[in-house]
């Protein structure tokens, strides 16, 4: 056994244990930890925001040859972000958030609607390759019958009567299922980064293994 | 007599269709038999010396060279290795590229989209026209955002709204904005207290206003108090870390964890079911949802959130979006069936050999034959 001299391992073992102690209940080690991080994070994203975008995405480009005098526009844009600060010309926000969304809308849209609606269509069709064996043709029709009852089941404007009441019950059960196996999935992968801060702990802060 | 013909090794450079610029598709053609590897030379104009660029696959015959520059005229040149000989071709003439303004590939998506957009615009008229006239289903978790405000007061807790981790171009971070007003109405009605921490300042300053005027809407402008909506951090951890400490100290009797949500979503939902609150969850971040609908009393699943903020707000813009997504839902269905029945006969003729597929097939059919009878 051979405990880390290191004061860097120190500081994060013992904000590891500060973290944890948040099991038990909350209490003066957690709330230091809780705003050591929180402080630490703001302060991280602020210098990365300079450093990665206003440095060489604004100060660079206008002050150094050759110069971008375009970028002003998008600037002054940015700009009426701030307009939030004054009572006054807070409407001037309203300019920025629609440039924002209009163009985040024009990029997002044909590219979801193309990979999440119209290929994911097109897979769902049942092709002869789907039915090379008995048990894909089972999962290929399984597959079909969870698609439409799902898709029954996120029917707004219907009442739930007759066969879609039945149908979306059972789409309800496929997203169920569904469900059970990402969460399964999920918490096995958390499991492995506990077991990683375990070795951290074990290992390079306590030095037993 | 016997015609013997020699097809020569060429190669062709075009600027590449439907992209962006700085791309030029490069194709070989009749590569000759035993050719080891295809190596691709570039000369820039003004320059006097080729450079290399890279290998052509040999199955494909063809390599987009995406380290171009628009406008910049570029000669080419391959040459074909066989263990005896070596093939050169060059092509006649320089090649540039150039941005394409349409992207002829999406047009589909392009028509799908109008067609989208046509019914939506319809729909909204009609709902302009009678808004009561568009019928949405009632939403359970919808129902249970009163009782929930309603429990907190009773047990003189404050309520605490999370509108997860994304910003506002987010639709779900739009959708939990809608959700908020609602909540804040009643908040302000039961004159009880709401916490709103955030993660992206644009979207607190937009929490702020909506909750200002839900106050004010109830007839409790006085109550409402600017500082219980505040910004915490930007970092995904950090701000888990900050809202489980509220939790914690602050002992909200209803949690409403509304948003675009990422791995933290367990850690919020597990704290908040800890101190015993009642929970309304919902996010159109899928993954997440199964955390959710573990730990939580209530849960807007995706689409549902979308609807809910529709059901609520009787804004005939979203009603009219509510009902042309069912519209392309039910064309989508109606395509996926059609699919399925030519899906099936194909696989029926093409395994027509297979006894299993026969038998089952000629079941059906005698079912079919004695139901007609």
């Amino acid at each position: 056994m051979s405990i880390s001299t290191s004061i860097w391992v120190w500081i994060a073992a013992l904000l590891t244990l500060m973290i944890y102690s948040f099991l038990y209940k909350e209490n003066p080690f957690y709330r230091l930890a809780e705003h050591i991080f929180m402080g630490l994070s703001i302060g991280y994203s602020v210098v990365i925001l300079w450093y990665n975008y206003i440095l060489p995405r604004i100060y660079e480009p206008l002050f150094f040859p050759p110069h971008q005098w375009s970028l002003i526009f998008p600037i002054l844009i940015g700009m009426m972000t701030f307009g939030i600060f004054s009572e006054k010309y807070n409407w001037l926000i309203k300019y920025p958030l629609a440039v924002y969304v209009a163009g985040y809308a024009g990029v997002q849209i044909p590219l979801q609607l193309q990979t999440m609606i119209l290929r994911q269509a097109e897979a769902s069709f049942l092709t002869p390759d789907k039915f090379t064996s008995l048990f894909s043709s089972f999962n290929a029709l399984l597959i079909f019958a969870g698609l439409v009852t799902t898709l029954i089941y996120f029917y707004f404007s219907a009442k739930r009567e007759h066969g879609l009441g039945g149908a979306s019950q059972v789409g309800i059960i496929f997203i169920m299922i569904a469900f059970g196996a990402a969460f399964g999935y999920t918490v096995m992968a958390r499991i492995s980064l506990l077991i990683g801060r375990m070795q951290f702990l074990i290992q390079d802060w306590l030095g037993i293994m | 007599m016997i015609f013997l013909l020699i097809l020569s090794f060429t190669i062709s450079a075009k600027d590449t269709p439907d992209d962006a610029g700085g791309s030029i598709t490069i194709n070989v053609y009749n590569i000759p038999e035993g050719t080891e590897q295809i190596e691709l030379y570039r000369l820039t104009k003004g320059d006097t010396l080729f450079e290399e660029v890279g290998l052509i696959p040999i199955f494909k015959g063809e390599l987009d060279d995406a380290t171009v520059m628009d406008g910049v005229l570029y000669l080419y040149k391959a040459t074909a290795l066989t263990p005896d000989t070596v093939y050169v071709a060059e092509i006649k003439e320089f090649a540039s590229s150039s941005p394409e303004w349409f992207n002829k590939s999406r047009t589909s998506v392009l028509l799908f989209i109008a067609l989208f957009w046509v019914v939506i615009l319809v729909y909204i008229q009609l709902a302009k026209k009678n808004p009561e006239g568009l019928f949405i289903r009632k939403l359970p978790p919808l129902e249970a955002m009163d009782e929930a405000v309603g429990r907190a007061t009773e047990m003189g807790k404050p309520v605490l709204y999370v509108p997860g981790i994304e910003y506002i171009t987010d639709a779900g971070t739009l959708a939990s904005i809608t959700i908020l007003a609602k909540v804040g109405r009643k908040v302000a009605e039961y004159e009880t207290r709401i916490i709103n921490p955030h993660f992206d300042p644009i979207v607190m300053t937009t929490a702020q206003e909506t909750l200002k005027n839900a106050f004010s809407e109830a007839g409790r402008p006085d109550a409402f108090n600017k500082d219980d909506v505040f910004y915490l951090t930007s970092e995904q951890f950090g701000f888990a870390a900050g809202v489980d400490g509220i939790m914690l100290r602050e002992r909200p009797g209803a949690i409403f964890l509304q948003g675009y949500f990422y791995a933290e979503s367990l850690i919020l939902a597990e704290t908040g079911y800890s101190i015993g609150a009642i929970q309304i969850a919902g996010t159109n971040a899928t993954t997440q949802l199964p955390f959710f609908v573990a730990a939580c009393d209530y849960v807007l699943l995706g689409e549902e959130m979308f609807a809910a903020s529709a059901y609520i707000s009787k804004e005939p813009r979203l009603l009219g979006s509510i009902k042309g997504s069912d519209l392309a839902k039910s064309v989508l269905l109606v395509l996926i069936g059609v699919g399925v029945i030519f899906g099936t006969f194909a696989a029926i003729k093409n395994v027509a050999g297979n006894p299993v597929y026969m038998e089952i097939f000629d079941r059906i059919l005698e079912f079919l034959a004695r139901t007609a009878e």
